[in-house]
Formats: structure tokens, sequence, C-alpha cells
């Protein structure tokens, strides 16, 4: 086998690590701790905001407008509507300002 | 049949209900399982391996880094290692979410676990926050279109990669940023949300620009969490 399929298949071995190990840590004690608890409990709005935040920064009038629509919509509707609304106006400002 | 799926809605509905949800994601990873192989193939892969990379790693930015390392002269060791460190955020995704899965029988909860990618994870955590049981039909309703899609549009990339127009043109790079905006409003009513969304914001942004990608996710990450962490007990739950 190539070098590159044993990089490509490692890397997946060590992927599926992550993404089972959490669990197989935690599993491992009878109670979680209550500040684990509220740690875990704030893990969705911590890590999602890193994947949103340099993006954001970055952006331009269109990017933040889209944004600003999206949480409009979110205070309101479902998850569909928001990042319906927010792609559709980030799709028109970027084809009216480039 | 599990004690969950039991409890729940009517199965095709449990598994069309998973398969909605998986629907935006779909308009959201598409281009980018596209650009992946057309990167992958320029970066000296070939199409089978661009391809099983997608089916066994599966993890967009991960494999991004990976590709972009392939390029280089890098030890094999080293692209392991980086594609490790994109993914270690899935290591809290994994305590988190293996407190609602935890019952399923040891060969469900195996393979789920290989399909917990970002949004299949926080959808998950919004429908378990939403008080409803997260059956394994409902979690492969989401997951198998999301993973079936991955795999077709890197291959697709990876063979007419050249025909792929400007992606900018039409903000698709922005559209995942975009839905994950979405599920992070979806969190707003679990406290302490905005010091949360603020600290990892800030402490993303600052690592993006001092340290780099991929580690402002784990240290941006590690901000909210650790305020969440050490935020005195009796101010936990729903105070403010």
């Amino acid at each position: 086998m190539s070098t590159t399929l044993w990089i490509i298949l490692a890397a997946a071995a060590a992927t599926y690590l992550t993404r089972v190990g959490g669990h197989l840590v935690l599993s491992r004690f009878e109670r979680v701790h209550p500040r684990v608890e509220a740690g875990l409990e704030a893990v969705p709005a911590a890590v999602l905001t890193t994947l949103v935040a340099p993006a954001a920064a970055a952006g331009g009038p269109a990017e933040l407008a889209a944004l600003t629509v999206a949480g409009l919509v979110a205070l309101r509707g479902g998850m569909i509507a928001t990042f319906l609304s927010g792609a559709a106006v980030l799709i028109v400002l970027r084809q009216l300002i480039g | 049949m599990s004690f969950e799926t039991m409890r729940a809605a009517p199965l095709p509905g449990e598994f069309l209900q998973g398969v909605k949800a998986s629907l935006p994601v779909i308009i959201g990873a598409a281009p980018f399982g596209l650009l992946f192989g057309a990167l992958a193939v320029e970066n000296g892969l070939s199409v089978p391996e661009a391809v099983l990379m997608s089916a066994t790693v599966y993890g967009g930015a991960s494999q991004m880094v990976g590709i972009e390392l392939f390029g280089q002269t890098v030890a094999p060791w080293l692209i392991v290692l980086s594609i490790f460190a994109v993914n270690f955020r899935h290591v809290l995704y994994s305590g988190a979410i293996g407190r609602r899965i935890g019952s399923w029988p040891a060969a469900r909860q195996a393979l789920g676990f290989f399909f917990l990618v970002d949004p299949q994870y926080a959808e998950a955590e919004v429908k378990g926050q939403r008080g409803e049981a997260i059956s394994f039909l409902w979690y492969m309703g989401m997951a198998l279109p999301i993973y079936v899609l991955w795999v077709a549009t890197s291959w697709l990339g990876a063979a007419f990669g050249a025909l792929i127009p400007d992606p900018a043109a039409l903000g698709i790079d922005f559209l995942l940023p975009l839905y994950f905006f979405g599920l992070v409003m979806e969190f707003r009513e679990r406290k302490p949300w905005l010091p949360v969304v603020a600290l990892s914001a800030a402490a993303s942004i600052a690592a993006y620009h001092l340290v780099g990608s991929p580690w402002h996710v784990s240290i941006g990450a590690a901000a909210g969490i650790l305020f969440a962490v050490m935020r005195p007990a009796g101010a936990g739950g729903d105070d403010r």
C-alpha cells in the first residue's frame, strides 16, 4: 500500500478516536461532577461559535447583513428559515455589491 | 428494536425528521465536497484516494488541512497529527452527546459516533434540549444523506474539478458559517449563553490571527467552556 493510503487510514482512525473517545472517557465515571456538567452544557455554544466568529469578523457588508437577518429570523423561526433567509440576503447582496 | 425508538414517533416519521434536519447541511456542505475533491486532485491525490478520504475521515475542515499538507513535503505522522488536532473538538461532542445516546446498543453507538460531525452533534443537542429522545432512526436519517452527499460530491469534485466556478460569487464560502450561526442561536436559552458566545468569539478571532487555523477552534472553545466550568455553582441554571 502507498504512503498516501496509510496516511488516510491513520487519519481516519485518529478521527474516529476523537468521536468515540469523549464518551468512552466520560462513561467510566459513575457521576459527572457539576462543573464538568456545566462545561459540557456550554460545548455547543462555545465550539459552534468558533466556526462562525473568524469568518464573521472577516466579513464585509453582505456577510454582516446576512448574519443580522438570520439572527432576527432565529428569534422567531426555526433553523431552516434562519439559514435560508440569511443565505438569500448573502447571495443577493454579493451580486449587488460584489 | 430499542426502547427509545419504540416510545418515539412512528418509525418512518422519525427517520424522515432526521432527513429533514439534514437538508440545510446538504446545501451548505455540497460546495465544500466539490471543492475538497478538486483541491485533493490538485494536491496529488488520485480520485479513489480523495473519495476514500471523504468516506473514512469524514470531516471537511480536517480533510482540507490534510490535502494542504499532502501538497508539501511534510512527514506522514505530522499530517495525521494535524488532522487529529483539527478534529479534536469531537472529543467534546462525544462526551456531551454520549449522555443522550449512551443507552443505544453498543454496535449502534459505535456506528453513530462515526457520523458525529458538527451539524449532526448540534442538531442532536437541539433535539435533546427540546426533551425529545435521540432515536437511532432519527440520527441515521440525518447522518446518511449528509454522508452520501459528502462522498458523492468529493468524487464529483475530484473527477470534474476543473469545471467548478468561483465559489465566492455565489456566497458559498459563507454558507456554513451562516448555518453554524443559526445553530448557535438555537442554544440561546441555555445559560450562560451570552458570556460563553462572547468569550469564545473573542478568543477564536484572536487565536485565528495570532496562532492560526485550526487552533482557533480549540482555543476559542476552551475560553467559553472554562467560563462555564469556573462560574460559581450557585449561578448555574436559570437565573440569568
